[in-house]
């Protein structure tokens, strides 16, 4: 399925609100990977709208609710983007930004990957890829047998999809018809060294899922009308729901978009300035 | 061994609704009674142990006990990174089982030995290992698990063991040794499914004059280090005996405690499989025979280890 795309106008306006976070958001992660010099910066850059439009719009998650047992649950399979997750937490109210000032230094509560339960908000020690939909899957299991339903929204990188781990779980949560349970993959199109759409069969992604036995939706993962859509397609799923979201790697500054280059590189002061400016930002 | 681990966990469970149980798709028909008491709570997550694992990992996030079961091998080699990360560093209090452990599966050749699981499973941190020696000890490490459910790798034989101890252990503690017998010469550390050898070990030494007192080491990790300092006060030597390979063990576990006692007087030696995969076909007692862990290879060992009486 393709998502649909009516009425462009009224979403400028009924998201030009997220978007202006969705701005800062990115100018923090840029910020943090100048500041402590860590890697994955194209990575992160590319699943801000999603992140956004869940914490925002969709997931019952609150700093007051960390431990509720109904909670939403959100597992970032994609560990090495967390700067985004921890961005979005704090914007949230689940710690102090203040935080960020000893980012991946020594004795800081925010590790380059998350540790388990470093700061509240974080559901899951991610970093080791091909490990989120299958904690997701015990989680969504978990509900359906307790009976206390939520959702389970687990996000993996392309390149995680190369992790058998991933399809093993693919396999096994639509036979326990775990329709609280939403996969999105951040289909960038690049992994740590090439296309991941070269180094592994990925294409058709959506369909592969569908095969597997879920219902998928793939759209434009910078699209707020399209996320929109396809959270509210997935939350009246009869089976475990994919969304394949087409990401640009570095979305949000030119010269970061699409330049894989951009998984490792760390960008200089003059580049967080310029990025600052194309953002349209003045500060955080 | 399996049968008493079914039948304890199918009890367990019909009072604690918080109980899963996942298998790998093995145990056909073992579980017909758990699975007709409560039949929502056990998943067959097929061939596919990486999954099973970190399932596990997610279910216990929510408060739910799991309960992940399979052939040892597989387990511990095919899963152990999602063992490391997803049980392991999360501190998520998953109970793994691995039936058929050591050389239980040995007429199926090396791919279904597990004689390195112990070494990998005890260098995890928040990890306990615990191998049990007979089917009361399945039994009690399995209600352990649920008194104070912790992470927990339970290493289990296969099914036909008679059982060492003559009744229930109702005073079993992890990390808290057995002591079934107690003599003066040499200490017999056994864990895991060789127990029963060493029992019948003690017996013959005592028919050859050497007094002997046998432990199940049942906890490899926590280490009884309480019961050890007093085992190496009283004995001249000190045996550890297990069906697993001697590099990085119980017997190293016991090793790397004594190598930290400045004022200790026995003599430690260490008894398990030979640094080799197994290229021999035959069934466990013969494969045993082939690593001297049998009766008679045992006592050669360890009466050529004390020297002549």
């Amino acid at each position: 399925m393709i998502a649909s795309t009516d009425h462009p106008q009224k979403t400028e306006r009924e998201f030009e609100p997220l978007l202006a976070v969705a701005a800062r958001i990115r100018g923090r992660i840029i910020q943090l990977s100048h500041q402590a010099r860590t890697p994955h910066l194209g990575s992160s850059l590319s699943f801000v709208e999603l992140l956004v439009y869940l914490y925002w719009n969709f997931l019952e998650i609150s700093p007051s609710q960390v431990k509720s047992p109904d909670r939403d649950r959100f597992i970032l399979s994609k560990g090495h983007g967390i700067t985004t997750l921890y961005a979005v937490l704090a914007e949230r109210g689940f710690f102090s930004p203040e935080l960020f000032e000893g980012y991946a230094q020594e004795g800081s509560p925010l590790p380059e990957h998350p540790s388990p339960h470093c700061v509240p908000g974080i559901e899951a020690a991610t970093g080791s890829l091909g490990h989120g939909l299958s904690i997701s899957t015990g989680i969504a299991l978990a509900s359906k047998m307790n009976g206390i339903p939520f959702s389970v929204v687990s996000l993996l990188s392309d390149g995680e999809c190369n992790e058998g781990s991933t399809w093993e779980a693919a396999l096994l949560a639509p036979v326990h018809k775990l329709n609280n349970l939403i996969a999105i993959v951040d289909f960038n199109k690049w992994q740590a060294t090439g296309r991941s759409t070269e180094v592994t069969a990925l294409e058709p992604l959506e369909e592969k899922f569908e095969a597997f036995g879920w219902n998928s939706l793939r759209i434009d993962g910078h699209d707020f009308r399209q996320i929109k859509s396809a959270l509210e397609t997935a939350k009246d799923s009869d089976k475990p729901f994919a969304i394949i979201a087409d990401t640009i790697k570095g979305k949000g500054i030119k010269t970061m978009e699409d330049d894989n280059n951009w998984h490792y590189r760390i960008p200089t002061k003059e580049e967080v300035d310029s990025a600052f400016a194309e953002l349209g930002i003045e500060s955080l | 061994m399996r049968n008493a681990f079914a039948d304890e966990i199918t009890q367990i469970a019909k009072d604690d609704p918080s109980v899963v149980l996942l298998s790998g798709d093995i145990g056909n028909r073992l579980f017909d009674n758990y699975k007709e008491s409560n039949p929502e709570r056990f998943v067959n997550c097929g061939v596919a142990e990486a999954n099973m694992v970190t399932m596990g990992s997610g279910l216990a996030m929510t408060g739910m006990k799991p309960v992940v079961y399979t052939i040892a091998s597989f387990l511990i080699y095919r899963a152990f990174e999602q063992i490391r990360v997803d049980v392991s560093y999360h501190d998520a209090a998953v109970l793994l089982v691995g039936v058929g452990g050591g050389l239980s599966y040995a007429s199926n050749g090396s791919t279904h030995h597990s004689l390195e699981d112990i070494a990998l499973m005890r260098s995890l941190p928040n990890m306990q290992v615990i191998c049990a020696g007979d089917p009361l000890e399945v039994r009690a490490a399995t209600k352990a698990f649920f008194k104070n459910p912790k992470p927990t790798y339970l290493r289990i034989g296969k099914k036909g063991e008679a059982p060492v101890h003559g009744k229930a252990l109702d005073e079993f503690e992890v990390g808290k040794s057995i002591c079934l017998k107690r003599g003066e010469s040499v200490a017999l550390l056994a864990t895991g499914n060789i127990l029963p050898n060493c029992s019948s070990v003690s017996d013959e030494l005592e028919e050859r004059g050497i007094s002997s007192s046998l432990y199940s080491f049942h906890s490899v990790k926590p280490l009884d280090e309480k019961c050890l300092e007093q085992i190496f006060i009283e004995h001249e030597y000190v045996v550890t005996v297990e069906e697993h390979s001697r590099k990085g063990g119980f017997g190293s576990a016991v090793a790397e405690w004594f190598s930290s006692q400045a004022k200790t007087k026995a003599r430690l030696f260490t008894i398990g499989t030979p640094d080799q995969f197994l290229l021999y076909t035959g069934n466990q007692e013969s494969a045993r025979k082939v690593c001297r862990l049998d009766k008679a290879g045992l006592l050669e060992q360890i009466t050529h280890f004390i020297g002549p009486a």
